[in-house]
């Protein structure tokens, strides 16, 4: 599976991690629900890290688009509040 | 999962994709320029904090070195004064190194985002070339999708940021500015350099003043060999000139700062 993290690029994770970073997003997720700032912040990196852990960097010619893209690690709540509503994270 | 791309929205509305591939490579290009203008603002950017960092060090090493010559001639007032400024000044250099620590990444970030973007683009054009002069409107359909959506994505990613940069770019540029007039407003040289030194010239004047003492005592002395009834007035008139003398030299050292205001010459 392909996955971008924002400002940094893509990876390729393999499928059997995909359990485990749907519960990292989980988190995250619950965390911007809550407003909960103090959680938000290492649910993010927690996310970041174990994508970058996994993952190999896609070849930079390779057109494929993303099956999942996360913010980056430096990216605010509100940032991902925005992502997360219906506008779409990618314009076009 | 959450965070799902959602370029494929756009991607629907058009009909031939062949006829759109021409299209989309100029907005990529286009990007791609924006891209590289947007590195060069954060660069030059950043050569304006350096050089502001460097003089803000030039004058908080010369503050240093006058704080040391201060104390070397016995004068501890005028070197606390110097070592204060000095501490304000470093406030403002820790503030400006900072600045640049963060400048410098995101100019590192946004030249990789540049040329990953550069490289997309190259495919981009030899597989719309390919798509165009091999595969018929239905066949292409599907092979469009999927570069039309990568490069977007990619896109997207980029011009976001841009976007960044050129908000951090603009709030620096605000700060340097401020900066800027304050140093040429001379709030922050009238400490350190020029005419204004007060510092300096405190310790001028001492080096001056010590000279001047000298020769009073010798004045004295000669005096002292005179014949006793001009002895006495030679005597009045010289512990004048060296109370004058002192008095002149207190008055100037004593509030160090208000003299340097009311521009004191070298």
């Amino acid at each position: 599976m392909i996955v971008r993290i924002l400002g940094e690029g893509q990876l390729e994770v393999p499928e059997s991690a995909v359990a485990e970073l749907n519960q990292l997003d989980g988190i995250l997720e619950s965390a911007v629900e809550r407003g909960d700032e103090a959680a938000f912040r290492p649910a993010l990196s927690a996310l970041v890290a174990r994508v970058r852990e996994l993952g190999t960097a896609t070849p930079p010619d390779d057109l494929r688009p993303s099956e999942l893209i996360i913010p980056g690690p430096e990216a605010t709540m509100d940032e991902v509040r925005r992502m997360l509503t219906d506008e779409g994270l990618i314009p076009g | 999962m959450v965070f799902r791309a959602k370029a494929n929205k756009a991607l629907d509305r058009m009909e031939d994709p062949r006829e759109t591939l021409d299209y989309s490579y100029q907005t990529q290009l286009e990007l791609l320029q924006k891209v590289r203008r947007g590195v060069a603002d954060v660069a030059t950017s950043r050569k304006r904090v350096e050089l502001q960092v460097n003089q803000l060090q030039q004058s908080s090493d010369k503050l240093d070195r006058q704080a040391r010559d201060s104390l070397a001639a016995g004068r501890e007032d005028l070197a606390r004064e110097a070592l204060t400024r000095k501490a304000g000044l470093q406030t403002q250099l820790d503030d400006l190194q900072q600045q640049y620590a963060s400048l410098q990444g995101e100019e590192e970030k946004l030249t990789q985002a540049s040329q990953r973007l550069q490289t997309k683009v190259d495919a981009f054009r030899t597989r719309k070339e390919t798509i165009k002069a091999t595969y018929t409107a239905a066949e292409a359909q599907t092979r469009i999708n999927e570069a039309f959506t990568g490069i977007s994505e990619e896109m997207g990613d980029v011009g976001m940021a841009i976007q960044r940069a050129e908000d951090k770019t603009e709030q620096m540029r605000a700060r340097a500015g401020a900066l800027d007039e304050l140093m040429s407003s001379g709030a922050l040289d009238d400490m350190v350099s020029g005419p204004h030194d007060d510092i300096q010239a405190e310790l001028d004047r001492m080096g001056a003043g010590h000279g001047v003492d000298h020769e009073l005592e010798r004045m004295k002395a000669e005096l002292a060999q005179g014949s006793a009834p001009r002895e006495i007035e030679g005597a009045q008139a010289g512990d004048g000139a060296a109370t004058q003398g002192s008095t002149a030299q207190t008055a100037s050292a004593s509030p160090a700062g208000d003299t340097a205001q009311a521009g004191e010459p070298e």
